[in-house]
């Protein structure tokens, strides 16, 4: 056991060594021209494994999350969504926060899952019984609660970057709870991660019948071990930390029952203070032109973006040009599920002249995305409190997104 | 653990049995052991029923806390690189923790850093103590234990608004969103 555990150090050691040359080797490719990469890989060697084009360098970008870094533990990664194109997010570009721990390195032959607590039979699965249930592919987004405008975001990666959409494969949490047996008096679940601070989030047993997933699969393939390889919970539409990664344990319990990340981060902490939040509410920015981009040229554009809601399909997504004066729809590029991202577009012919782009969205609910002082107001804050994180509750904040556009063509980030 | 060892036949015998177990409609999966299910069961929940056996105190928590936590929290639980542990400003177990369990629960499956999972049930509460003790919330002297611990009323316990147990439904909009 000690040897192993010792074995286990020396190799998240070499791996945090290796970690850093690779965040170097993005830092390297980042700043290169694109082209000017080292010669092409030889076809031969791009078939077992396919790459992307030398000439394509979009990255993820890290987070510069203080606490973390300070223990040397920091895997916070932004997607890179003004370079987005579609409603998919490839698996390697997919952001992740990993609340300080390492991506723990699991064998699937070893993984196990087990279901116990408020159940008739509690049951032990290898990953192996897992794949021979019947199994469901679903298009969702996962969005962390952090994401949101701000004065710091320069690009649309800094600010709207912890939001991905991926086709999630695996079995309905409701099917494997059908198989122990839920009690009656049940309410919750407690999930538990496998990392070396072992998470754990409870989730009310009306949303894990709804539509959870217990996933194995990523865009086609195993989910990548920054999200969660070999097994995760996917719980759509809910913050992303209900999401469990590196799944473990589904415990039935009859309450809440609010492990750290419940009582002391992801609450809503003002006045009207409570454990938790679920649904992100709906949220759309526009990936081009985005902040830090820059318009070649007055004339035709496409403006486009994404929109994604917790509270279902998006229906309507209206972009201006004009700084809010003048508000069109804009064209839902289909398919605009139900708990994914949804692309829309825009034709825009550019006059050359200053201007500000804005979009917002209305999901099947009837919900509005909010303008900032209107997030603000509702918060009892204002807007300043909220762009400076000054005020508690601003998790959530799914305001419009300004972009302005400077009469060089450069794009920034227009919150004021 | 000799009488354990002394079980174990038993055990098996008894977990042959119970291996044949499996979910009803497909087949698959098997019934974990009794001990299985312990080792596994390491979330403590506000009413502690999960609390294993074991007692501490802040006094035997304060050289512990010297040795293994302040490094990063600080002497007194306020100073350091990592979160603040004592205190009202902040949002810290005295100022915002609404149960006592939870302190229990994070300490035992996350803390120290690089060495989770490493504690003893008594170091756990030993310092579950300590911490309950320098936010001025028990005396030096209090125990702690399985039985003690569920009943500590924490500062912030209504701080909170009453869990909202099960009130999620399918399509329900969000508590505070805004509507044109």
């Amino acid at each position: 056991m000690d040897t192993k555990k010792q074995n286990r150090r020396r190799f998240l050691k070499e791996g945090a060594a290796l970690a850093g040359m690779a965040v170097g080797a993005i830092g390297s490719a980042s700043a290169q021209t694109p082209g000017a990469e080292a010669s092409p890989v030889p076809y031969r060697d791009r078939r077992a494994y396919g790459r992307r084009s030398r000439f394509v360098n979009s990255v993820r970008t890290n987070d510069d999350d203080a606490t973390h870094a300070a223990f040397g533990r920091s895997f916070n990664v932004y997607t890179p969504l003004q370079d987005s194109i579609g409603i998919i997010t490839p698996s390697s570009l997919h952001w992740v926060s990993a609340h300080g721990y390492e991506p723990p390195d699991i064998d699937p032959q070893e993984h196990r899952l087990m279901i116990h607590g408020m159940v008739d039979r509690p049951l032990i699965f290898t990953l192996e019984e897992l794949k021979r249930l019947p199994f469901v592919s679903r298009i969702y987004y996962l969005e962390c609660q952090a994401n949101r405008p701000e004065y710091k975001g320069e690009t649309v990666q800094q600010s709207h970057g912890k939001t991905a959409c991926s086709e999630w494969t695996g079995v309905p949490l409701s099917l494997l709870l059908q198989e122990a047996g839920v009690q009656s008096g049940a309410g919750w679940i407690v999930s538990e991660g496998d990392e070396a601070g072992k998470m754990t989030k409870s989730i009310p047993m009306a949303k894990v019948m709804e539509d959870v997933l217990v996933a194995y699969g990523q865009n086609g393939e195993p989910v990548r071990p920054e999200n969660g390889y070999p097994l995760r919970l996917v719980v759509p539409g809910f913050e992303a930390i209900y999401s469990m990664k590196w799944l473990r344990r589904i415990k039935v319990v009859d309450r809440p029952y609010l492990g750290y990340k419940e009582i002391s981060r992801y609450t809503r902490d003002d006045s009207r203070s409570s454990w938790f939040q679920f649904e992100m509410g709906p949220k759309s920015v526009i990936t081009f032109p985005s902040g830090g981009q820059r318009l070649p040229s007055r004339g035709y554009y496409q403006i486009t973006g994404l929109a994604w809601s917790g509270g279902g399909a998006i229906r309507r997504v209206e972009v201006s040009t004009d700084g809010g004066r003048t508000w069109k729809d804009a064209e839902l590029q289909g398919p605009a599920l139900r708990l994914a991202h949804t692309r829309f577009n825009m034709a825009w012919k550019w006059n050359g002249e200053q201007t500000v782009l804005l979009s917002r969205c209305t999901d099947e609910l009837g919900q509005v995305q909010p303008s900032l002082a209107e997030f603000a107001r509702f918060w009892g804050a204002t807007s300043e409190q909220f762009l400076s994180r000054s005020a508690r509750g601003a998790g959530h904040s799914n305001s419009i997104q300004p972009w302005g556009v400077n009469r060089d063509g450069s794009v920034y980030n227009a919150i004021s | 653990m000799r009488f354990l060892n002394l079980l174990a036949p038993v055990l098996t015998l008894a977990s042959c049995v119970v291996v044949l177990a499996q979910s009803p409609t497909y087949g698959l999966g098997r019934t974990p052991s009794e001990q299985e299910i312990l080792a596994w069961d390491i979330a403590v929940g506000p009413e502690g029923k999960e609390l294993p056996a074991g007692s501490g105190t802040a006094k035997e928590g304060e050289a512990l806390y010297a040795r293994k936590c302040a490094a990063c929290h600080g002497p007194t639980g306020t100073e350091g690189k990592a979160p603040r542990l004592v205190g009202r400003q902040t949002r810290t177990v005295g100022s915002y923790w609404p149960f006592a369990t939870s302190i229990w629960d994070y300490i035992n499956r996350a803390m120290p850093i690089y060495q989770e999972g490493s504690l003893s049930a008594d170091e756990v509460y030993a310092l579950t103590a300590f911490l309950l003790f320098k936010n001025a919330i028990i005396q030096e002297s209090d125990a702690m234990d399985a039985e003690s611990l569920p009943k500590i009323q924490m500062p912030n316990r209504n701080g909170y608004q009453p869990p909202p147990v099960s009130e999620w439904k399918p399509g329900m909009p969000r508590p505070f969103e805004i509507l044109p």
